[in-house]
């Protein structure tokens, strides 16, 4: 069973509640077709779950067979530096078929971020460094493609359909909250 | 599944074609570790295959001092194709005439297909196994037991083999 091996920290672009019962780790690619495909899947997981479900993204670029990749994950976390990094997020995944670097600049311009300011950070790597580390803990956990999820820090080897990543987090909630109530009649006992 | 060589016994020596007009043999690799990583075919359709996946972390493997080697029975001109088509800056040694001989002398062979399994092994400098790992036919095994492997190998005896990754071994 492959387990994710580096943990959540703040340097993580996390989406939902803090507390959340559940946290499932997307590691993706903004020009992988499977990726954009589970997007939807994703968002309605969120939808369903609410405050019992968080999303985190990580960046896997396979640069070498998606030329835009690599640049689309530094501009998302160029974004995200300015604290809009799921805005950008979506907008790559929902103009895909089209990621060039003039759409991602056009993007950034729609998104009110300077393009001069996302140019020379893209020019001077300033977000490589990120980029990589999400992507070298991917692999150290066993992220063998893309999209690749984690469902509290386990690695979801099933299909990533609505029904199967449900399924999986919802045994994630229960376990967590038999976990939790465990604990509580621990501390009682204490 | 096929038993493939274990921790601790020489990796078997082959020259095979790289290209259509180049061979490589492993003992050209002595002094340097090595990761072979048999599989059974090229153009695997999904997205992130384990070519790709071992393309994109060569800075990895480099910082850890091992050469990539991948193996599998097409031809020296299908391989260039594939290798072409998925930007791949590691050689692809063609295990193609006498076909599977290169695989069949590491355990690695699934008679039945015709094919390589898809089989791992890190080599240390003196080309002992130090680590194996052979997977089930359809999963990508990925890259974190070869990583495991490398780093259980640093500083520590290394012509003994039976790296702490050994335990991965299936």
């Amino acid at each position: 069973m492959a387990m994710l091996r580096a943990p959540i920290t703040l340097r993580d672009h996390r989406l939902g509640s803090d507390d959340a019962p559940v946290v499932l780790v997307e590691y993706g690619d903004y020009q992988c077709p499977y990726c954009a495909m589970a997007q939807p899947v994703v968002r309605e997981l969120l939808h369903q779950a609410g405050p019992d479900l968080a999303l985190v993204f990580r960046h896997f670029p396979l640069s070498e067979v998606h030329p835009m990749a690599e640049t689309a994950a530094q501009a998302a976390e160029f974004a995200g530096a300015h604290g809009i990094f799921w805005q950008m997020h979506e907008a790559l995944f929902a103009n895909q078929s089209r990621l060039d670097p003039s759409l991602i600049f056009a993007l950034a311009g729609t998104l009110g971020l300077s393009q001069a300011s996302l140019q020379r950070a893209l020019a001077l790597g300033t977000y490589a460094q990120e980029v990589r580390e999400d992507f070298v803990s991917g692999a150290r956990s066993g992220v063998n493609g893309t999209p690749c999820f984690f469902v509290n820090g386990v690695r979801h080897d099933g299909a990533y359909t609505f029904g199967a990543l449900a399924a999986a987090i919802s045994a994630a909630r229960r376990q967590a909250k038999t976990a939790k109530s465990t604990a509580r009649q621990g501390d009682a006992r204490a | 599944m096929a038993e493939i060589l274990p921790p601790g016994r020489t990796a078997p020596d082959f020259r095979l074609h790289v290209t259509p007009d180049q061979t490589l043999s492993l003992s050209e690799l002595k002094g340097r570790r090595a990761i072979l990583a048999f599989y059974p075919a090229d153009w695997s359709p999904v997205c992130g295959d384990q070519m790709t996946l071992y393309n994109q972390l060569l800075p990895e493997f480099r910082e850890r001092g091992a050469a990539l080697l991948g193996l599998s029975v097409d031809g020296a001109w299908c391989h260039q194709a594939f290798s072409q088509h998925r930007n791949l800056h590691f050689p692809l040694l063609s295990d193609f005439e006498p076909k599977g001989a290169v695989a069949r002398s590491y355990g690695a062979y699934r008679d039945a297909e015709g094919v390589c399994e898809r089989a791992l092994f890190v080599l240390n400098e003196n080309g002992v196994i130090a680590w194996s790992y052979c997977s089930p036919i359809a999963v990508n095994p990925g890259a974190d037991g070869i990583l495991d492997a490398l780093d259980s190998m640093t500083g520590t005896e290394k012509s003994h083999g039976h790296a702490q990754g050994a335990h991965h071994t299936a």
